[in-house]
């Protein structure tokens, strides 16, 4: 009778956020909805309390069900069968166990079935699901395509589409081919009009698409004839009912075995097309990764609290030299870190949904009638920080799933290798995180403008005025140090990258992750005016970002504009 | 066909997984205080059995009767999480201290008053384990009786098909309505609760559970609409002859209490494949055998 919400009070924690009032007043249009669905909350408390009861199922099922399939799934994984994925017995469980407890469809609107939730609570599904075995979060946490769809396509497309996401219908997005990777704009699978059946009908091929045989997907096609760009590219939702796409092979991977990835054959597939035609990659596609990378984020995270749970219980239960071995300074040191880590990291993750959500809700509300000034104000500014952050916890999160995950291994030590415990598949699954939905280099690449732009610097002096407790005030202190250097580094790169092109991209990534050595320690730090205990983590971050914002300073500011030169010079090595 | 009305007898038990020291009391009986109250295991067998038949049976209902102290109302709630479209809780002092015969004796008082096509109980609850109660409705209710259920097969009109788990293999029974059957542990396990349903019955409460803080939202939210109240019957309610509840139409004894010491009564035969261990392992923790 395992349970994942209840057992984890940092996860309850974030629920309680001052800002969830506001969230949920958005969400619910100022209770609108509560006399026509015998669902709908009545007020803010009556929703909180629905929140945490649906949150309470999903972390049963996490903990009763997902998690005790994992190893079995990942074992077993899917398998095409007649050009059709037939998913691992346990992950079939797992999907009927998700339906019965009526988990599809969690934000999507009750007028097609959905739960009305809000993203934090997705978030902390998602989380949850992955901690239990990230590869069913990858087939479960599809579902926000659907919130594409919710935001985009036409009223006759979501009455459709959406209901069924509402009854349990799995998701794809089916956006990269052999020859378009994180170059989407290179995709080639084409999409023609047919008079004659008054359909799109879709041929070519995809590849690496995860959850490839899903009820319903998302395909990138090139509807304009003659074209080779981005501006060439719509997007349209296709039925699996419809057939007309095989499934030609699933990839064998290293991790998240349990996920299909699928290569799809496209033949005279029929399609509906999504929004306007030629935005597909410049507008849907960007708000498809938007939400993919959060979901990543969350994903995670959950791993990363999986991995967290596995060294602490082994290190508490394996003694060496008469005692645990948790109480060796080496180990005991490696477990604060992936604490702080997992917490701080965490942290950053809702902040940044709740950003996301607030601007998504505005953006909803401008659907149905024109925004006041302010509103509008309110919505640019929230967006701002969203694109700013959404990259950055993309980042930090899957970089410390690999990070919390090797630790976990070496925690274990020699058993930590063998196929006996959990933590050698976790350190198998978190490998991809880093890479899909954009690789960390990419979130650089995407996150690099908040750093030039001031988004970063911004909300870092937002909490630069906070109230904090005494605990952390020696934190908040070093911390304002820190963006001192911050500003310095800044001003640095830019100033030689007017003179030496290329200067700011190759110092790029120890910009960033500057960024974010500075924002998570100071949620952490606010967070500790609420819970005591997160002083720790805050006083323990700290002292690892310091170490790594000095490590980055002292590269800055020891590197010459003829270091881009320098780096170049493999690029002719054969 | 015909719609039927499904009553589903469920009781709240301790939850006998974590026994500790302080479990049993001087005197010999459970320390319910010390244990959390938890739906009788079977019990959800029972309740996952009828809402197959109302899945089958379009326009049927399933209801639960429990009898217990007013907290018991947390299992009814539960069943409606899980797909149950009420309850009914009998509670009284006039029923404390009942045996099997006077439990069953009470709860056919009330299932008179109710009415059911079907009666669906669990085989027997982890606190007791006498597997009594749900034979001795039938019998006091004059209905027939199929024990030991593990599948509904088929349902018609007038008659039920399903199979029964013995000790030296399966039966497949056909029986008239109305009946009661008690299900087996070997069942399929109870569906979970869903997300929309806790939502709409989160505040269903028993008349003395809005009476008792009428003013706060939950009570206003329960009284405002049919669906949110559970219904409670007192022994007044339901006719009885008193003499036949609790203490006094309870023949029953505790004369000592000894340790059980398990026996070979159904031989099964595993290998060492990972399937069947682990399947052991399931119905040892499902079966509350194993903590």
């Amino acid at each position: 009778m395992a349970n994942f919400f209840s057992d984890n009070k940092d996860l309850q924690y974030h629920l309680q956020h001052p800002m969830m009032r506001k969230i949920v007043e958005l969400k619910e249009r100022g209770f609108a909805e509560a006399d026509k669905y015998d669902y709908a909350p009545q007020n803010f408390e009556d929703a909180m309390d629905s929140f945490r009861k649906v949150l309470e199922i999903a972390g049963g099922v996490c903990g009763d069900v997902i998690a005790p399939n994992a190893e079995g799934v990942d074992h077993e994984g899917p398998r095409v069968v007649n050009d059709h994925v037939e998913y691992a017995s346990g992950t079939v469980q797992n999907m009927k166990a998700i339906v019965d407890a009526g988990l599809s469809g969690l934000t999507l609107p009750r007028r097609f079935g959905g739960l009305n939730f809000p993203l934090v609570t997705f978030v902390m599904a998602n989380e949850m699901v992955a901690r239990a075995d990230a590869s069913f979060e990858n087939i479960w946490g599809l579902q926000d395509c659907a919130e594409t769809l919710n935001e985009f396509a036409s009223e006759e497309i979501k009455e459709k589409f959406l209901t069924w996401v509402c009854e349990g219908a799995t998701c794809a997005m089916d956006l990269t081919e052999p020859d378009a990777g994180s170059d989407l704009g290179a995709v080639m699978l084409k999409a023609t009009w047919s008079e004659e059946k008054q359909t799109w009908l879709l041929n070519g091929v995809k590849r690496f698409i995860t959850n490839g045989d899903g009820e319903v997907s998302l395909v990138l096609a090139r509807t304009e004839e003659g074209t080779t760009d981005a501006r060439g590219l719509s997007m349209l939702v296709y039925d699996k009912r419809d057939g007309g796409v095989k499934v030609r092979r699933i990839e064998n991977k290293l991790g998240i075995k349990g996920s299909p990835t699928c290569e799809l054959v496209f033949t005279d597939a029929p399609a509906q097309l999504v929004g306007d035609r030629k935005m597909g990659l410049i507008k849907y596609v960007m708000s498809l990764m938007n939400a993919a990378r959060l979901g990543i984020g969350a994903q995670s995270v959950g791993l990363c609290e999986a991995a967290y749970r596995e060294a602490l219980k082994y290190a508490h239960e394996r003694a060496q030299f008469g005692k645990p071995i948790v109480k060796f300074a080496a180990i005991s040191e490696m477990l604060s870190n992936m604490k702080a880590k997992l917490q701080g990291v965490r942290a950053l993750l809702y902040e940044t949904t709740r950003f996301v959500e607030v601007y998504k809700q505005y953006t909803h509300i401008s659907h149905e009638r024109s925004l006041e000034a302010e509103e509008r104000q309110e919505m640019k500014f929230y967006t701002r920080l969203a694109d700013g952050f959404t990259p950055l916890v993309k980042l930090f999160a899957s970089e410390y799933a690999n990070q919390l995950a090797y630790d976990s291994i070496q925690i274990h030590g020699g058993s930590g290798f063998m196929k006996d415990y959990a933590c050698e598949r976790l350190y198998r699954d978190a490998r991809i995180m880093n890479i899909y939905e954009g690789t960390s280099q990419l979130q650089v690449v995407a996150a690099i403008n908040a750093v030039t732009k001031g988004t970063y610097m911004e909300q870092i002096a937002r909490y630069e005025e906070g109230e904090y407790v005494d605990a952390v005030k020696p934190v908040v202190a070093k911390l304002v140090e820190l963006r001192k250097k911050f500003e310095a580094m800044i001003e640095r790169v830019e100033t030689i990258d007017k003179e030496h092109a290329g200067y700011k991209e190759f110092h790029a990534r120890r910009l960033v992750e500057t960024a974010g050595h500075i924002i998570i320690p100071f949620l952490l730090a606010r967070q500790a005016a609420d819970v005591e205990e997160y002083a720790q983590s805050a006083k323990i971050y700290a002292k690892l970002a310091a170490g790594k914002v000095e490590e980055a300073y002292s590269y800055i500011f020891a590197s010459e504009p003829e270091d881009v030169e320098l780096f170049k010079a493999v690029e002719s090595e054969e | 066909m015909k719609q039927l009305k499904i009553v589903v007898l469920a009781k709240q038990v301790p939850d006998t997984r974590n026994v500790g020291k302080d479990a049993m009391t001087p005197e010999g009986t459970v320390n319910r205080a010390a244990l959390p109250a938890i739906f009788n295991p079977e019990d959800l067998n029972a309740l996952e059995a009828a809402l197959s038949i109302k899945d089958r049976v379009a326009g049927s209902t399933v209801h639960i009767l429990s009898m217990g102290p007013l907290r018991a109302a947390d299992i009814i709630r539960d069943a409606m999480f899980r797909g149950a479209d009420g309850g009914y809780l009998l509670t009284d002092r006039k029923f404390a201290g009942s045996d099997t015969l006077a439990t069953s004796y009470a709860l056919s008082c009330a299932l008179k008053k109710i009415g059911a096509d079907i009666i669906v109980a669990g085989r027997q609850a982890i606190d007791g384990d006498t597997a009594q109660v749900g034979p001795q409705v039938a019998e006091k209710l004059a209905l027939p009786q199929v024990t030991y259920v593990e599948e509904i097969l088929d349902i018609a009109d007038d008659k039920i098909v399903v199979k029964r788990r013995l000790e030296h293999g399966v039966e497949t029974v056909e029986a008239p309505l109305p009946l009661v059957i008690t299900v087996n542990a070997s069942a399929a396990e109870c569906r979970p609760q869903n997300a929309k349903r806790v939502m709409k019955y989160k505040y269903a409460l028993t008349k003395s559970e809005i009476a008792a803080d009428a003013e706060a939202f939950n009570a206003k939210m329960a009284a405002s609409k049919d669906y949110l109240q559970i219904v409670e019957l007192a022994a007044a309610d339901v006719d009885p002859d008193e003499n036949q509840l609790g203490l006094t139409g309870s023949p029953t004894k505790v004369k000592a209490i000894q340790n059980v010491v398990f026996q070979a009564k159904e031989a099964k035969k595993l290998s060492s494949a990972d399937k069947d261990i682990e399947e052991l392992m399931v119905e040892l923790i499902t079966s509350r055998t194993l903590g």
